[in-house]
């Protein structure tokens, strides 16, 4: 019962950001516990009194896992120019909203204070308007929302999913989301990829997307962005990393039965060790042909990390022109 | 012969899902009997079902909503365990159960929780509030209740026979479509809002239509109480929108049922479109389910405070700019499709606009807490709970609004816990006041403070432990509709938030204890001057519960807060004299509209099964009904004047012999109720 996928995960440890794994096993045996008591109610039929158990087992995982409550938060451990300036965006707003906000909060627990019936203060119950007030409750917040929509325009160009991320030749990269994996070619390097994206640092690249399913939404935390991926459409998004390091992205529109384990795995690299990367890859072989490629996605489930040392060249694009029929007649 | 319907609908893929099917199956039978040994049928029929009195079709709306109020939370304890255990691990859901949980949920406290809810609330108060004597048209308002219960009798059948649609609650095609989902759950889904979505757009009709005509001489609109004005906005909104729901669920059917081609993958659809048309209603529908509460909510601070309600202008100017804004904002809902950046910060900048209105509301709210006399009855710890918890689900959402922003958490529980943030502490907080606040007025005794103010508490901290982990989990980068998931460090969040959900838990038990104990010292709780709080408006004037008429004589008014102002000048209850009684005519009961819904019902769960002599049996007996009901006559009943005045000599005697001095003032009422 356990999702193949993160036992992958977990394999290519030092994850990124960091994962707390070891800390979890503070909660050891009461996760295997809870998971058996779990796994018979799936098999049905699940023998009595198992139950309290399965509660006992609940909170002593609570409780023994708090450490690793203390795990990254990619939106602000960011690894890329994209994600910063998107956490910088978040922050700014809230110290913005701040202005209005905190004194709700003060206001309401003065009053809730100050006012309540046993306290007997100052009474008026015809008092129902005030000029300046009203001013200040209509002109403040304009005023925040004005500096607020000068954020959003400027921003929302500057950090467009469309535009290139910053200086250097672009990496392109094309991305079909499929029943339940991701499937990434390379056209420049002639190498394609499942569950496996691996960029250069410092150097911006442009990923394609579609879909040969359902909508997808493509996503990598701690890059920045998330894009839908739809049959027939053609959507991109750019990125870039800073930092060598092993990161994780998914889809995140629900697509399902397999949507859970609709990880893959990012691989930021240098740039020698992305050479590396592409003569191995080449050298190991595998052949993403049209007819592999369609085997891949008839089996509807997630797949281990494959490298395949090339693929039929325009095959982003037939996927594309696959849902591009006209209505029969 | 019978469509798709077979012996495999039935539920055994899953023991949670057996189980519940036979929690519902029994319910109805446990119902079926009760009437039966207790000879309560003929009552319910001639009292409650086939009534179109708006108070009693008010009381039946609530009830649909409680009663799938559990349900749905049920379901919401179920997906939070699941993913409290279900680290690395299948956790005790089968996939496939848990999207279905997910869709009901969310489907179901939508539809059939809170708008019924709100319906409920809007019938029993909108037409004391404006001093008229029943909505402006009776027998609609009770087709709206029935399309509404069968709509939520359908999602109860999916229980039993067949699945439900694990597409979300938003139904995204082409995941819905024909190709990826053959079976019979999106059909439910469809059906059972295309229901309730008529339901809903004949009452938003009704109450326009009431509020439009039925006011009371010299109730100008300025004059409304505030929750008339969310009614009436929300009654606008809900007549512009629901048409386009009804039409991305009807095409979609076509899709699914006729090989149509609106929203498919290939043959020149485009499922965007369908995104586009459902969040075209779905970002008013946000504002439609919120509106009545702040309604409500304004009606108890102010009651609550004993003052004015403050900036009563700025109020009702922000609720209708909310309601037009509430039109041009859609696209915030799908800032990823790849639109450009003109398009988004565009939409960014008209969400970030509403914000100003609603920022406005709280203030408004604040200051006439300021110099009032707090009372905190249940209603207003809600509202106070409200008043704080809901500013930072507002600051979440003015985050999602800024398209780079939403780019990073779109989809991700942040999102969740956001639009739980506003729904739950703003709309059903709202309507748990409201419903505390006006119950003496519908049913005639006040509920139990005690068990409400526990309830109250436990929702509250439950409500801050079950979301505000989301939050983070949503910027640790977790998605949505996550059955399982490999990140250790999710789980605690996880553990935290399921906690939370058990502490709700508790807050429901309390409600419900709440509810029985009230029922069990009705007559020590009895509101016998039909003004418990010291109320404001019109509702408070009249007995509780009213009479079938509500007002024998339409009362003249003459500034807000009609009724606080007569109680001041000491003229509460005046006595009209008897020339000013006429005869006057209320709607008889009628088992047509009982009868229409149910020919719905047939209709839909025949279009879901694809049984067609059936669908056409159901479509042939709802259209003919309706034709029917055009050729019957003597609709309505007369009530003789002198019964009239009867019915208010009597009354103003009782209030004389409660109140000592046999003078009715400011206050004098309500404590004379209040030991
Ligand atoms: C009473 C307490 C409630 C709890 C504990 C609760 C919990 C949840 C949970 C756990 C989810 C699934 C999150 C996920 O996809 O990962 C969810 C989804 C949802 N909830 Fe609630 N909820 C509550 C009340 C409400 C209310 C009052 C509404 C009102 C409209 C609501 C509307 C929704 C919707 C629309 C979804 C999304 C369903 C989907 O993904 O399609 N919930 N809720
Ligand atoms: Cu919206």
């Amino acid at each position: 019962m356990t999702n193949p996928f993160a036992a992958r995960l977990r394999r290519n440890a030092p994850a990124w950001p960091p994962d707390a794994g070891p800390a979890a096993n503070l909660a050891g045996f009461a996760v295997k516990r809870m998971h058996a008591v779990a796994a018979s109610f799936r098999k049905r039929g699940e023998p009595a009194g198992r139950s309290g158990l399965a509660a006992l087992a609940f909170v002593l995982v609570g409780a023994a896992s708090l450490p690793v409550a203390a795990a990254p938060i990619p939106l602000i451990q960011t690894n890329g120019p994209i994600a910063l300036e998107q956490a910088r965006l978040m922050r700014d707003a809230l110290l913005l909203m701040a202005i209005v906000v905190l004194p709700v909060f003060v206001l309401a627990g003065t009053f809730v204070w100050r006012y309540r019936r046993s306290r007997q203060a100052t009474y008026r119950p015809d008092w129902s308007f005030s000029l300046p007030l009203e001013l200040a409750i209509w002109g403040i917040p304009t005023c925040i929302v004005i500096a607020l929509g000068f954020l959003v325009w400027t921003r929302t160009h500057s950090l467009d999913p469309y535009a290139q991320a910053g200086p250097g030749s672009v990496l392109e990269v094309q991305a079909i989301a499929t029943d339940w994996k991701w499937v990434f070619l390379y056209p420049g390097l002639g190498v394609a990829t499942v569950n496996e994206l691996v960029v250069p640092a410092d150097r911006p690249f442009r990923i394609a997307l579609t879909s040969d399913t359902v909508m997808n939404a493509f996503f990598i935390p701690g890059l920045g962005g998330q894009i839908f991926a739809m049959a027939g459409m053609r959507t991109q998004i750019n990125l870039r990393a800073t930092s060598p390091a092993e990161m994780w992205g998914r889809n995140m529109q629900f697509s399902g039965n397999g949507f859970y384990g609709q990880e893959f795995r990012v691989r930021v690299v240098g740039a020698q060790g992305f050479d590396a990367w592409r003569q191995h890859a080449r050298a190991a072989g595998g052949q993403l042909t049209r007819a592999a490629y369609g085997a891949l996605v008839k089996q509807q489930a997630t797949a281990p990390v494959t490298t395949y040392a090339r693929f039929d060249p325009g095959l982003f694009d037939e996927v594309i022109a696959k849902y591009r029929t006209e209505p029969h007649r | 012969m019978w469509g798709r319907l077979s012996a495999d609908a039935l539920p055994v893929y899953s023991i949670v899902a057996a189980a519940a099917a036979g929690i519902a199956v029994l319910g109805v039978l446990a119902v079926i009997v009760l009437l039966t040994v207790t000879h309560r049928w003929t009552w319910l029929w001639r009292e409650w079902l086939t009534s179109l009195n708006h108070r009693r079709i008010g009381i039946m709306y609530v009830i649909v909503a409680l009663v799938m109020l559990l349900r749905a939370f049920i379901e919401a304890l179920l997906i939070r365990v699941q993913q409290a255990i279900a680290y690395d691990s299948g956790g005790f859901l089968p996939t496939e159960h848990f999207a279905q949980l997910f869709t009901t949920h969310g489907s179901i406290m939508i539809f059939f929780v809170l708008m019924p809810f709100l319906t409920g609330m809007i019938n029993v108060v909108l037409p004391l509030q404006i001093g008229a004597r029943d909505l402006a048209f009776p027998w609609l308002n009770a087709i709206g209740l029935w399309l509404t219960t069968a709509g939520a009798a359908l999602v109860m059948t999916s229980l039993v026979l067949g699945r439900f649609s694990t597409g979300g609650w938003s139904g995204y095609p082409n995941y819905t479509g024909a190709i990826v989902s053959p079976g019979v759950g999106p059909d439910y889904w469809i059906w059972a809002l295309t229901l309730a979505g008529i339901g809903s757009t004949v009452a938003g009709i009704n109450f326009i239509a009431t509020i439009w005509k039925l006011r009371a001489p010299g109730m100008t609109l300025m004059r409304m109480p505030l929750f008339c004005w969310t009614a009436l906005c929300t009654s606008l909104l809900i007549v512009f929108a629901f048409p386009a729901l009804t039409v991305a669920t009807s095409l979609l059917w076509l899709d699914r049922t006729f090989g149509f081609h609106f929203f498919t993958q290939t043959d020149g659809g485009n499922m965007m479109q369908f995104v586009n048309l459902f969040w075209l209603w779905g970002h008013p529908e946000v504002y439609i389910l919120i509106l009545p509460a702040f309604g409500a909510f304004s009606e108890v601070i102010a009651t609550f405070s004993q003052k004015k309600v403050f900036g009563y202008a700025s109020l009702v100017f922000a609720t209708m700019a909310i309601g037009v804004l509430s039109f041009t904002v859609w696209l915030h809902h799908f800032f990823t499709m790849g639109a450009s950046p003109n398009v988004n910060a565009f939409f960014g900048i008209m969400t970030m606009v509403i914000a100003v209105p609603t920022g406005v509301k709280v203030y408004d709210w604040l200051f006439t807490l300021y110099r009032g006399r707090l009372r905190f009855d249940t209603p207003m710890l809600y509202a106070i709970g409200f008043l704080v918890t809901f500013v930072i689900g507002g600051v979440t959402g003015v985050l999602l609004a800024i398209p780079p922003v939403d780019y990073t958490v779109h989809n991700s529980v942040f999102l969740i816990a956001h639009f739980h943030n506003m729904l739950i502490p703003g709309s059903l907080f709202g309507m748990f006041a409201a419903f505390n606040f006006w119950f003496p007025k519908a049913v005639g005794f006040r509920l139990d403070d005690a068990w409400g103010r526990r309830g109250f508490w436990f929702w509250l901290t439950g409500f801050y432990a079950a979301f505000m982990p989301l939050y983070l989990l949503g910027m640790m980068g977790m998605s949505r509709r996550l059955e399982r998931y490999s990140h250790p460090g999710w789980q605690p969040w996880l553990v935290l938030a399921a906690f939370g959900v058990v502490l709700i838990a508790a807050g429901v038990v309390c409600q419900v204890i709440q509810l029985y104990v009230s029922w069990r010292d009705r007559e020590a709780l009895r509101d016998a001057t039909g003004d418990p709080w010291d109320g404001r408006a019109l509702e408070w004037s009249v007995a509780s519960p009213p009479p079938e008429w509500n007002f024998a004589v339409r009362p003249r008014v003459r500034s807000r807060d009609a009724f606080h102002e007569s109680k001041v000048e000491g003229l509460a209850y005046p006595d009209p004299g008897r020339d000013a009684y006429r005869d006057i005519f209320v709607p008889r009961n009628s088992g047509l509209a009982v009868a229409i819904g149910w020919a719905a019902y047939v209709l839909a769960f025949a279009a879901v099964w694809r049984i067609g002599w059936l669908a056409a049996l159901g479509l042939a007996a709802s259209v003919l009904l309706v034709i029917w009901r055009s050729f019957q006559t003597g609709t309505t009943e007369r009530i003789p004047a002198q019964t009239l005045y009867d019915y208010d000599r009597g009354r103003r005697e009782a209030l004389m012999r409660l109140v000592p001095g046999g003078e009715i003032m400011h206050g004098a009422a309500a404590s004379g109720a209040r030991p």
